[in-house]
C-alpha cells in the first residue's frame, strides 16, 4: 500500500458515500422519486409524514441495494430497519429509518484502479430528508428572517456505503469515490451526480506520524459536494490537524463543515455536542430477509464491473488495466474494443476517446472510426486532420474520407514535404545548426519551431511525425 | 334489535337508514352534553350517508354488511377533511388528507359515520380525563369515569348513541373501557387489523379493535374491519374474518385456563367482587362442557413494568413529528429549536409530556440495555409464558379490570394507580394476542365487571365461542 505523507505524517481517511438509488418511486411510499420538480409536488402523506401515516418497503430499493452490496462484495444478510431520531424540520417524521446494528449488506471491499483493495464496513438502506432554504440572512441558517422546506427529497431510497479507515491521501479518496460511483452507475443504482446531491461525500479524516499503527482523533467533515472539493478538504483537513498536534495541542474529535469558498473546514459540533439519536427497531416494519434464490438471481443479473472492464480492455490495448481506467469510466471501453477488433492501432483508439471525445462519441461508428485511424495509421491525414474528421463524424456521422476530401485534406507528398522544409531550413540558419548539435533537450525545443513553421505554411496539412522524421533524417545524414 | 336484524330490516326496505340515524341522533341530542363521548358528531355527514344507503337500497343494491349501520369513530383515527385532533390541542385545526383503511372499509360495508369519539390524549390513560376536550363521563353512573382510553366509543355503545364503535386498544383501551361501561369489546391479534390511519402511540402494540353491545354484533364489525392491508407491513396476509359459526358452536370439549397471577394470586389490587364474578363465568363455562383449570403465566408480573417501558419509547418517537413544521398550531419562536419547544410545550398535556420524557430516557445512549433492551427481553418471557400456557389450554381467562368504574378524578393525581388498571389486559399487547372483554355480572356498586377471554395468536375465532357462552350465561342470569 503506497503511503502518501505529509512531512512525515500520515493521513488516514474513511468515506461515507451516500448515493439516491435510482427507483421510480420513494422508499416507503408511492410518491416520486425525481430530481428537481416544483417545491412539495413529489409527496404524499407517507413523505411528509402525516399522522396515521405508515412505511411500505420499496422491493426495487432492496434490490439495488443488494446490486450495491454484491458489486461490492458484501455478505447481504437479513436486516432490521431502525428509527435515528431527531428534530430537524426538513426531516418530517423527526426521525429517519435507516438501518443501526444489522445492515443489509456488511463487510466487502472495493479494488481502486492501481490495485489497491479498500475494505467496505457495510452499505445500508435509509430514507433521504427534505430540503431547507433560508431566506434572507444571506441564507445562512442563524440570520435568516424564515425558511422553506421541500420535502420532494424526503424519503427518497439512500444506499450509506461505509468504506473502511484505509485509503491514504486525497488521491486515493477520489479514486475510490471515482470508482465507487462508476460500479454503481454501470449496475444501475444510482445516476452518482454529485453534482445534483445524488451522491454525497462525508470525509473522516486524521493523521499519525508515519509508521504509527495507531489512529489519530478523527474529524468528520461534511459539505463535500465534488471530487475536487473532496481533495481539497482532506488536505486542508489534515494540514491543520498536523498545525495542533506540532504546536503540542490535541487534536479534538468534532463534525466539521467544508466551506467551498474559504476552502477551510469550520467546526459544526463537538463530540460533547453530539446527537444521541436514540436508536430502537422500527416498529412499523418487519424485518427484512432476501431469499437465496433471489439474491442469486440479482448476482447474475450483474453485468461487467469496471475492474473486469479496465482488464479486458487492457488486454485488448496491449496496456495496464490502470491505464484504462479513463476510458472505462467514460464508458468507451466496449467502443474501443470493438475498433481495435477491427485492426485500429489500439494507441491512436485511446488516444482519440481519452482526448477528442470528451463530449462523447455522438454520431462514430466502430466502422467509421476505424476507418479514420486507418488513414492516419497510413499517413494519409495528419493527426490534426483525423482530429477535425473526427469532430465531424461525432458531431454528423458519414465517410471519413469523403470528409476529409470536403475539408480539401490530401496527404502532402514526402517530396513536396521535403523541398518545403529545405527551404526553411535556409531561412532560419542559425535555429537548424542548434538542432543538429543540440542534445535531446534542445533538438525537441528546436523541432516544436520547425514543425511549427511546416504547419503554418501547410495550413495544419502535413505530418507532424512526418515532418520530425525528415529533420532527423537530414540531422544524422 | 341486533345490528344483522336492523341490517336486513334497511336491507328489506321494512326501515330507513335516514330512521335508524335520526334516533341515534335524537339519543345523542339528548345525552352528549352530559356524557361528552364525541369530540365531534358528524349530524350532516351522516345524514347524507344515510340517505345515500336508502338510495342504493331503493335501486336494489346491497350497500353492505352494515348496511345503515351508526358507527363512532375513535378520535385517533383518520378520516379525510374531518378533524382528528387525539384529544390534544397539537393537532388542534389539521385535517386529515386521507382516511384510515378501516374508516374505508367501514364506508364500503355500508355503515354511516356518526362522529368521532373522546379519548386520552394520544390514547394515553385508563380514564378519558386526559382530554384535551374534558373527560367523558359514564353513562350507568356520570359520577364515574368510563374507563380508557378508548372511552368516548365505549360511552357511545353503553348510551345507545351508536350500536357500534372503534376503538384502539395499546396496554388495554378497548377492553377496560368496554369493562367499566358494560359492553363488548375486542382487542384483534396484533395485524389483524389495519393500522394504516390510526395516529401511532405505540406502533409494536397498538391494535384497532370493535365496541358493541353484543358479543355478535362485534363479530360483525371485527368482520368488516378485518383482513390483509398493503399499506400495513405489520398486517397479516389473510382474509377478512369469519366468525359467524363461532357464535353458535358452544365451549364443549374446550380446555380453559384461569390466569392465577391475575385472580388472587400474585398481583394485589383486583377487588372481591371482580374475583367473585370470575369465579361465576368459570362456573357458567365449566356448565356449558368447558374443562376449567387455574393456571400460571409467570412473568405477566412483569408486564406493566415492561410495558411502561416500551410503550412510551415508541411514543417519544411518534409524537415527535408533533412540532409545529407541517401541522397543527405553531408557537412562534426567535429559532427554529425554540419554536418547537414552543409549540410542544403548549400542544401537550402532562400525561403525553410525562411518557416523551420516560421515552426518550428510556432509549438513551447508556441507558438502552437496561431499560429497552431488559424490556424487550421480557416481553419475549411473556410470550413465552403464554406459548406454554396454550400448549396446554385453548384459551386463557381472567378479570378484564381490576375494579369496577371508579370516580371521576379519583386516580389523576397518581400516574401509577392509573397505570394498574391496564395490570390484566397488557400482557396480550406484549405478546400480540387476541383478547375481549364480555359483561358477566355486577360489582357490589351495581356497576358492571368485564371478564377477559385470552387466545392466541390468530385465534379469534375460538376466543368468540366463549365470548357467546359468557354472554348467554350473564343475560341468563340478570
Amino acid at each position: 500500500m503506497t503511503s502518501k505523507t505529509l512531512d512525515g505524517w500520515e493521513i488516514v481517511i474513511g468515506l461515507e458515500v451516500h448515493a439516491e438509488l435510482a427507483t421510480a418511486t420513494k422508499l416507503f411510499s408511492s410518491a416520486q422519486n425525481v430530481f428537481g420538480g416544483e417545491p412539495n409536488t413529489n409527496i404524499d402523506p407517507v413523505s411528509l409524514g402525516l399522522p396515521g401515516s405508515l412505511p411500505v418497503l420499496n422491493q426495487k430499493a432492496v434490490e439495488l441495494a443488494i446490486r450495491v452490496g454484491l458489486a461490492l462484495n458484501c455478505r447481504v444478510q437479513r436486516s432490521v430497519f431502525a428509527r435515528k431520531n431527531y428534530f430537524y424540520p426538513d426531516m418530517p417524521k423527526a426521525y429517519q429509518i435507516s438501518q443501526f446494528d444489522l445492515p443489509i449488506n456488511e463487510g466487502g471491499w472495493l479494488e481502486l484502479p492501481d490495485g489497491q483493495r479498500i475494505g467496505i464496513e457495510r452499505a445500508h438502506l435509509e430514507e433521504d430528508t427534505g430540503k431547507s432554504s433560508h431566506v434572507g440572512g444571506g441564507g445562512r441558517i442563524h440570520e435568516a428572517d424564515y425558511s422553506l422546506v421541500d420535502y420532494n427529497r424526503a424519503g427518497v431510497p439512500l444506499i450509506e456505503i461505509v468504506g473502511a479507515p484505509d485509503l491514504r491521501s486525497a488521491e486515493e479518496a477520489r479514486s475510490y469515490v471515482s470508482e465507487l460511483r462508476s460500479i454503481l452507475v454501470a449496475i444501475g443504482a444510482s445516476d452518482g451526480k454529485m453534482e445534483e446531491g445524488s451522491m454525497r461525500v462525508d470525509c473522516n479524516v486524521s493523521v499519525r506520524p508515519e509508521g504509527s499503527e495507531e489512529f489519530g482523533t478523527r474529524c468528520e467533515v461534511k459539505n463535500i459536494n465534488s471530487l475536487r472539493s473532496l481533495g481539497r478538504a482532506i488536505e486542508y483537513e489534515a494540514q491543520r490537524q498536523v498545525d495542533i498536534i506540532t504546536s503540542g495541542q490535541e487534536v479534538e474529535q468534532q463534525t466539521r463543515h467544508w466551506d467551498e469558498a474559504d476552502g477551510r473546514t469550520h467546526t459544526l459540533r463537538s463530540k460533547e455536542e453530539a446527537f444521541d439519536y436514540r436508536y430502537f427497531p422500527e416498529p412499523d416494519l418487519v424485518p427484512l430477509d432476501p431469499s437465496p434464490e433471489w439474491i442469486t438471481e440479482i448476482q447474475e443479473s450483474l453485468p461487467e464491473l469496471p475492474r473486469q472492464r479496465r482488464i479486458n480492455l487492457a488486454e485488448a490495448a496491449g496496456i495496464t488495466p490502470q491505464e484504462a481506467t479513463l476510458v472505462v469510466e467514460r464508458n468507451l471501453d466496449e467502443f474501443a474494443i470493438a475498433v481495435i477488433e477491427k485492426g485500429a492501432d489500439p494507441t491512436r483508439v485511446l488516444v482519440h476517446l481519452e482526448n477528442n471525445l470528451a463530449d462523447g462519441i455522438g454520431e462514430l461508428t466502430t466502422e467509421s472510426f476505424a476507418e479514420l485511424i486507418s488513414l492516419e495509421t497510413s499517413g494519409d491525414l495528419s493527426a490534426t486532420q483525423a482530429k477535425t474528421v473526427l469532430a465531424d463524424l461525432a458531431d454528423k456521422g458519414g465517410d471519413p474520407k469523403e470528409i476529409a476530401a470536403h475539408h480539401g485534406f490530401e496527404a502532402m507528398d514526402t517530396s513536396e514535404l521535403e523541398t518545403l522544409i529545405e527551404g526553411i531550413l535556409a531561412d532560419y540558419p542559425e535555429d537548424w545548426t542548434a538542432f543538429v548539435e543540440g542534445d535531446l533537450e534542445e533538438r525537441k525545443k528546436k523541432s516544436g519551431f520547425f514543425v511549427g513553421q511546416v504547419m503554418k505554411m501547410t495550413k495544419g496539412q502535413a505530418d507532424g511525425k512526418v515532418v520530425n522524421d525528415i529533420l532527423l533524417h537530414r540531422a544524422e545524414s | 334489535m341486533t345490528v344483522q336484524e336492523t341490517v336486513l330490516a334497511i336491507q328489506k326496505g321494512e326501515m330507513k337508514a335516514q330512521e335508524v340515524l335520526e334516533s341515534h341522533l335524537k339519543t345523542i341530542q339528548d345525552r352528549e352534553e352530559e356524557i361528552n363521548a364525541f369530540n365531534l358528531v358528524m349530524t350532516e355527514e351522516a345524514i347524507k350517508e344515510a340517505e345515500k344507503i336508502d338510495s342504493l337500497v331503493a335501486e336494489g343494491k346491497n350497500p353492505g354488511p352494515l348496511t345503515g349501520i351508526p358507527v363512532a369513530v375513535k378520535d385517533n383515527i383518520c378520516t379525510q377533511g374531518i378533524p382528528t385532533t387525539c384529544s390534544s390541542n397539537i393537532l388542534a385545526g389539521w385535517l386529515p388528507p386521507y382516511d384510515a383503511t378501516i374508516v374505508e372499509r367501514l364506508r364500503d360495508a355500508g355503515a354511516v359515520i356518526v362522529g368521532k369519539t373522546n379519548l386520552d390524549e394520544f390514547a394515553m390513560g385508563a380514564s378519558t380525563e386526559n382530554s384535551a376536550f374534558g373527560p367523558t363521563r359514564n353513562p350507568l353512573d356520570t359520577t364515574r369515569v368510563p374507563g380508557g382510553s378508548s372511552g368516548g366509543s365505549a360511552a357511545a355503545v353503553a348510551a345507545g348513541f351508536t350500536p357500534l364503535a372503534i376503538g384502539s386498544d395499546t396496554g388495554g383501551s378497548i377492553r377496560q373501557p368496554a369493562a367499566l361501561c358494560g359492553v363488548v369489546g375486542v382487542k384483534p391479534t396484533y395485524g389483524r387489523v389495519s393500522r394504516y390511519g390510526l395516529v401511532a402511540f405505540a406502533s409494536s402494540l397498538d391494535q384497532i379493535g370493535p365496541f358493541a353491545e353484543t358479543v355478535a354484533d362485534a363479530a360483525l364489525l371485527l368482520e368488516v374491519i378485518s383482513g390483509h392491508d398493503p399499506l400495513d407491513t405489520t398486517s397479516i396476509p389473510e382474509p377478512p374474518l369469519d366468525l359467524s359459526s363461532a357464535l353458535t358452536q358452544g365451549v364443549e370439549g374446550l380446555r380453559i385456563g384461569v390466569i392465577d397471577e391475575l385472580s388472587g394470586g400474585a398481583i394485589e389490587g383486583i377487588s372481591d367482587d371482580v374475583l367473585a364474578c370470575l369465579e361465576k363465568a368459570v362456573e357458567a363455562l365449566t356448565s356449558a362442557g368447558a374443562i376449567v383449570e387455574r393456571t400460571s403465566v409467570p412473568s405477566t408480573v412483569y408486564g406493566l413494568s415492561a410495558y411502561y417501558v416500551i410503550a412510551p419509547a415508541e411514543a417519544s418517537s411518534n409524537l415527535a413529528r408533533y412540532d409545529g413544521v407541517r401541522f397543527g398550531p405553531r408557537v412562534d419562536a426567535k429559532t427554529t429549536s425554540e419554536m418547537m419547544v414552543a409549540t410542544r410545550t403548549a400542544g401537550f398535556g402532562d400525561e403525553v409530556k410525562r411518557r416523551i420524557m420516560l421515552g426518550t430516557y428510556a432509549l438513551s445512549a447508556g441507558y438502552y440495555d437496561a431499560y429497552y433492551g431488559k424490556s424487550q427481553k421480557v416481553r419475549t418471557l411473556i410470550m413465552n409464558d403464554f406459548a406454554a400456557a396454550y400448549e396446554k389450554f385453548d384459551l386463557l381467562l381472567s378479570p378484564t379490570a381490576p375494579t369496577t368504574a371508579f370516580p371521576l378524578g379519583d386516580k389523576t393525581e397518581d400516574p401509577l394507580q392509573m397505570y394498574l388498571q391496564d395490570i390484566c389486559t397488557i400482557s396480550s399487547n406484549l405478546a400480540g394476542h387476541p383478547a375481549m372483554s364480555v359483561p358477566f355480572g355486577q360489582g357490589t356498586d351495581g356497576l358492571p365487571v368485564g371478564i377477559q377471554v385470552l387466545a392466541p395468536a390468530t385465534d379469534e375465532h375460538t376466543m368468540f365461542r366463549a365470548g357467546a357462552i359468557l354472554e348467554a350465561s350473564n343475560q341468563g342470569q340478570s
